[in-house]
């Protein structure tokens, strides 16, 4: 059966147009296939997966497993865990080509085995470096559910006294010192020198990116030498908190102000442009413009270069010096932090000493691992992106100055300005 | 014809300025830029003229002795850092040994094979791991893995012990009693310690440019019937190669530079190791970790020439890998 469909011009007719002259020819005629046929056609199977790929893997592995176990029990006088997955592994590969083989030709065969080896290359990774945090979180196990963990120093702990005495308070109060400090000399001078290298181009801005990016080349050890030399030989000054903080300055402002270029860099040259053909002086551009659409970018950087500060330990082990006792003074005295605590409370032969050295290492990890997650929730958007409440914020803002305007506007031109009022940016 | 008079001009008008006034405020602005600028530059600057400066007494007592000497006696005098040189290079060679084939399985696999919906936590997750502390991987490396490597180790002397750098003297391997500890404390457990902590490092870098690779091509790719390691041999590893270069040369940096590792790890010694399995070697940054406490005056000069090498290394291998990633097509889109 057709269908003969004269086309009509679509829309409610205006007032203007007239309706259709009779004296047109007539259109030609659209054919639609039949709706009423039976309709063989069944759905389509769009998964990448099929049946036959999982039977070919599945076989290869357990062939493997078996050849192995034949190999390693019966036949040859070999044995260890590792070599057992190793052969495994090979034999593996090596039936899954068998097998792919037999149903495909050579391109599909090597897109087979290098995905099999791309993915549990990928896998191993993954789960090596997740076995690392997890087996550091377990051997803490002895010494984390202890109270006086965190609320005791390491004075009255001997080496054979229990983990119920002691703890680590000393090194999470050195750790809070010294990274506040560093932060407090790193965030200013650094984002002041990542504005000049973006806002100020030139050839010495050019200069300074050069040596910046040498400098984040610095071994971490090599920053710690130089403050041991000059702060500590040279001008005099004790090891202290302050000495291990402006170590860790020196190895975090490269990385600080690096991190900082590329996020600036990505403000759109357009939202600088605009605020310039408004009037605007270089200031109020920087700071009302750039600083707030890169402000994500920007904290993620200082919260990941605090989170690669507060895990050196090698600055801090040349600066610091190392003490058991709680020492709340960053200008005398040696002070030390939790990766210092952790290198040498397990470099003593006592169990008690190693199981607080783990669990010193383990409060470490949770430190970073908090700063890395505030650092994806607080950053990670794109510059000029913004999260709900700065949006609700904006919304209302913009209302707020509509309604200023509807106010200037119905009042006479004569009457007094309302007060101008600041919407945030 | 003349279409019109120029008008008078006033005479008293004078030309405009064509440069613009950016006023006190901007200009007080401009300048503490600057200052910031010249404060960064100068720290920066301080730091390597100290190190030369004082690298220098070292150095001129040492001569060219300095590279070719093995032991370490600054207050006599003799001192070089052959031996903790050719260590550190070791350990990160074998470091990088391990860590670039992890890191670039990983990299393509988070890029071209990992499900869409967990592919953002497996980026976070490699990025988390390239901030965790060092000290953690020491630990690991110390307590758990060593005694576990060991018997790779062992079994490598075994049947590779006829190349050189597996050698291990001292050792039979007939003799099932001997004892393991010719095999812990070495290069080669080290240098796995370390490829653990460069691998996220270097597999950030690879993905980020194996991402960038232009979709035209690819597309284009597979509309010529190619399957995915078609596609990925031919479009995204040729695009990434200047990424995967100067990712593995960013995290070789690394590995030099690394110091609580592995100087929880080795136990060091003043010759030439090219044993990589043997117990025993040295890198300048524990070498430095080691002898910076009980150095006198010439001692620190020659641990800051030490340092300054090492330094002077790293800074290269960073230059070279920076170029090598700016000079290559990763990160510019295909023309279509």
């Amino acid at each position: 059966m057709t269908v003969t469909t004269a086309q009509s011009p679509p829309g409610d007719q205006g007032p203007q147009t007239s309706p259709a002259a009779p004296a047109k020819p007539p259109i030609p005629a659209t054919t639609l296939p039949g709706r009423s046929r039976p309709r063989t056609e069944s759905r389509r199977n769009l998964a990448t997966l099929r049946a036959t790929d999982v039977y070919a893997m599945i076989g290869a592995a357990a062939a493997s497993l078996c050849i192995t176990w034949l190999l390693f029990d019966r036949m040859l006088p070999f044995n260890g865990a590792l070599g057992f997955v190793v052969v495994a592994y090979v034999l593996f590969l090596g039936l899954y080509a068998l097998l792919v083989s037999f149903d495909e030709d050579g391109p599909a065969v090597r897109d087979r085995v290098a995905a099999a080896v791309v993915q549990s290359l990928g896998l191993v990774m993954l789960a090596v470096l997740a076995f690392v945090v997890v087996y550091t979180l377990y051997e803490g196990r002895d010494a984390l559910p202890h109270l006086n963990f965190y609320t005791e120093s390491m004075a009255d702990a001997g080496p054979i006294e229990p983990l119920s005495v002691g703890g680590i308070l000393h090194a999470i109060v050195g750790t809070l010192w010294q990274i506040s400090i560093a932060l407090v000399i790193c965030i200013p001078a650094g984002l002041v020198c990542a504005v000049f290298l973006n806002e100020v181009p030139g050839a010495f801005s050019r200069f300074v990116r050069t040596i910046v990016e040498a400098m984040t080349a610095l071994p971490s050890i090599v920053a710690g030498l130089f403050i041991y030399a000059t702060f500590i030989l040279a001008l005099g000054f004790e090891r202290s908190g302050l000495a291990a903080a402006l170590a860790i300055s020196v190895m975090m402002l490269p990385i600080i102000i690096r991190a900082s270029d590329v996020v600036i860099r990505l403000v759109p040259g357009t939202l600088r442009e605009a605020s310039y053909a408004l009037g605007t002086s270089r200031w109020r551009t920087v700071w009302h413009v750039v600083l707030p659409t890169s402000r994500s970018g920007l904290t993620t950087a200082i919260i990941l270069g605090t989170a690669r500060g507060v895990g050196e330990t090698s600055p801090v082990l040349l600066t610091a010096g190392y003490t058991a006792e709680l020492n709340a003074d960053p200008l005398h005295d040696p002070m030390v932090s939790l990766p210092l605590a952790a290198f040498e409370l397990v470099k003593s032969p006592e169990p008690t000493y190693i199981a607080r050295g783990f669990g010193t290492a383990a409060v470490l990890l949770v430190l970073v691992l908090v700063l890395f997650v505030m650092a994806r929730v607080l950053g990670g958007r794109g510059p000029g992106r913004l999260t709900r409440r700065q949006e609700h914020r904006r919304v209302r803002a913009s209302r707020h100055d509509a309604k200023r305007f509807e106010a200037y506007a119905s009042t006479d031109q004569s009457s007094e300005r309302p007060a101008p009022t600041r919407s945030t940016p | 014809m003349r279409i019109s008079e120029r008008p008078e001009a006033p005479a008293a008008e004078p030309p405009r300025r064509l440069y613009p006034d950016p006023g006190l405020t901007d200009r007080a602005f401009r300048g503490v830029l600057r200052g910031g600028g010249a404060f960064v530059l100068a720290i920066m600057l301080l730091v390597g003229g100290f190190l030369t400066y004082r690298a220098w007494q070292a150095l001129s007592v040492a001569q060219w002795g300095f590279i070719t000497t093995e032991t370490w006696e600054p207050d006599g005098g003799n001192f070089g850092i052959a031996a903790v040189l050719v260590g550190t290079i070791l350990i990160a060679l074998v470091a990088i040994v391990f860590a670039v084939p992890m890191a670039l399985g990983t990299a393509l696999y988070i890029s071209e094979y990992a499900p869409p919906t967990i592919r953002q936590t497996l980026i976070s997750v490699v990025d988390l791991m390239a901030a965790v502390p060092s000290v953690v991987y020491g630990l690991w490396g110390l307590f758990f893995f060593q005694g576990h490597v060991v018997t790779l180790s062992r079994w490598i002397s075994t049947y590779f012990g006829w190349i050189p750098i597996f050698e291990v003297d001292g050792v039979d391997p007939r003799d099932p009693l001997a004892t393991a500890t010719v095999f812990t404390s070495s290069t080669f457990i080290a240098g796995m310690v370390v490829s653990l902590m460069v691998a996220p490092i270097i597999c950030s870098v690879v993905r980020e440019v194996f991402s960038q690779a232009p979709v035209g091509e690819r597309e284009g790719a597979y509309a010529l019937g190619a399957n995915r390691w078609g596609m990925i041999r031919s479009v995204v590893l040729p695009f990434g190669k200047g990424g995967m270069i100067g990712g593995t040369m960013l995290g070789l940096g690394r590995a030099l530079g690394e110091t609580i590792a592995v100087y929880l790890i080795i136990s060091p010694v003043f010759v030439i190791q090219p044993h990589i399995l043997q117990n025993g070697t040295s890198s300048v940054s524990s070498l430095i970790a080691l002898r910076y406490g009980e150095a006198s005056e010439m001692g620190m000069s020659a641990l800051m020439a030490a340092g300054l090498a090492l330094f002077l290394m790293t800074l290269v291998v960073n230059f070279v890998a920076s170029s090598i990633v700016a000079r290559s097509r990763s990160g510019a889109a295909s023309d279509s």
